[in-house]
């Protein structure tokens, strides 16, 4: 019993310690494919952020929404229907909005990252890179790492603003909130450093979910079980990683 | 060739997207329309305290929204408030000596400036002043009146 906690402890210690270094390791390129090998860098934000782009602005749209109609019906209660601008905006851009954002992108970019690296790896494309004295990590990893890196914020803020514009709609458009007040309330309550904190959250949850996608992926077991298996844990461990992550960060803050 | 200039205009498009919601996002530049671009006549009126009347704050009168407050600004010269509001052109046969004053909509509602007509044949129109005006009421104010007016009234006893 005592003998196999030692061993899980001592499994977890190693993970966490692999996949710090191997965050270094990426960070150590990213400067240089940053500057020399941007090309690359670009083909993976399209990967990543162009082609995420319609399934962020739907999921927004009706994010805000919902929120539009819980706010409204709730806060009539109490006659305050004018802040449900308010609240929508403090929800949207502190919270949901990173938060449902890092997820979908786990979902939609992140698996394809890590199946995509894990299928180059189980058909030996890594290794053949290697023989011809192409580093993997340089030519592979690194621009998806930066690429997903640079489209969560991106992702995040479209995902906020067509939020916004859908609470609007339900909020002012079925049910007759008036539009000044909600913009007027919204923006006497919302301050500078409330959107700072929802992009400083995306930025983290872009660099977690980027690094997990592609470090999984990277360590696949080589085989078509194995791929299926690295691109579930890639998600999971993301949505664990960004929630608790999620918490400090808000602790910190306020 | 072809693939490539797709996949960069895809790009483009995605990252011009994102900084415009980001820009969109710092600046709170809203669309919100403030009565703009359709037929208005804008009118002043003074207050003493005008609470936490914010511009774009809804001007009604029967409890429909007429207009907007186009500014809020203290004058140095009056020490008051001026509230400058634009009213929808359709509404142009409001008594010229209506009432104006700032209400709450519910408890915790947003503040709002309240006409109530008057009796006068002239009209209110384009930069025209309301002479009669009632001021925000402010709650700390009333809590020392009701305070001091009880503490009075033992004393006289």
């Amino acid at each position: 019993m005592l003998r196999e906690l030692y061993f899980i402890a001592r499994g977890f210690l190693r993970t966490s310690g692999a996949l710090f270094l191997f965050f270094l390791h990426l960070l150590q390129y990213s400067p240089t494919v940053l500057f020399r090998r941007f090309p690359l860098v670009v083909h993976q934000i399209h990967n990543a952020g162009a082609l995420s782009l319609v399934i962020i602005m739907i999921c927004g749209f009706f994010v805000g929404g919902v929120l539009g109609l819980q706010g409204v019906s709730n806060l009539a209660r109490f006659n305050a229907e004018d802040s449900v601008g308010t609240l929508t905006a403090f929800s949207l851009l502190k919270e949901l909005g990173p938060v449902i954002t890092a997820l979908l992108f786990a979902g939609r970019a992140g698996t394809a990252l890590s199946s995509e690296i894990g299928l180059m790896k189980a058909t030996d494309q890594l290794a053949a890179m290697e023989m011809m004295a192409t580093n993997p990590v340089r030519r592979v990893l690194v621009p998806r790492f930066l690429g997903g890196v640079i489209s969560m914020p991106l992702l995040t803020a479209v995902f906020n603003v067509v939020g916004l514009f859908g609470a609007h709609m339900v909020a002012v458009g079925l049910l007759q909130v008036d539009a000044g007040a909600f913009w007027q309330q919204l923006q006497a309550n919302v301050a500078a450093s409330d959107v700072y904190e929802g992009i400083i959250k995306s930025v983290v949850f872009g660099i977690v979910a980027s690094l997990f996608a592609v470090w999984e992926g990277y360590n696949a077991v080589p085989t078509a079980e194995g791929v299926g298996r690295a691109t579930t844990r890639a998600v999971v461990r993301t949505a664990i990683a960004v929630l608790i992550l999620d918490f400090m960060i808000t602790a910190v803050a306020i | 060739m072809q693939q490539t200039r797709s996949v960069e205009l895809g790009t483009g498009l995605f990252v011009v997207l994102g900084f415009a919601a980001l820009f969109f996002l710092t600046t709170q530049t809203t669309g919100s329309e403030n009565f703009a671009g359709k037929d208005t006549y804008t009118v002043t009126a003074r207050f003493e305290n005008i609470g936490n009347l914010k511009s774009r704050a809804p001007v009604s009168m029967s409890g429909v929204t007429i207009g907007r407050v186009r500014s809020v600004a203290f004058d140095p010269d009056q020490l008051n408030a001026v509230v400058t509001f634009a009213i929808d052109g359709r509404y142009d046969q409001i008594p010229d000596d209506s009432d104006a004053s700032i209400l709450t909509a519910g408890l915790l509602g947003s503040q709002y400036l309240g006409l109530q007509a008057g009796g006068s044949d002239t009209y209110l129109e384009q930069d025209s002043e309301i002479q009669f005006t009632q001021s925000a009421v402010v709650i700390e104010n009333l809590i020392s009146k009701y305070l001091f007016n009880s503490g009075g009234r033992e004393d006289s006893e």
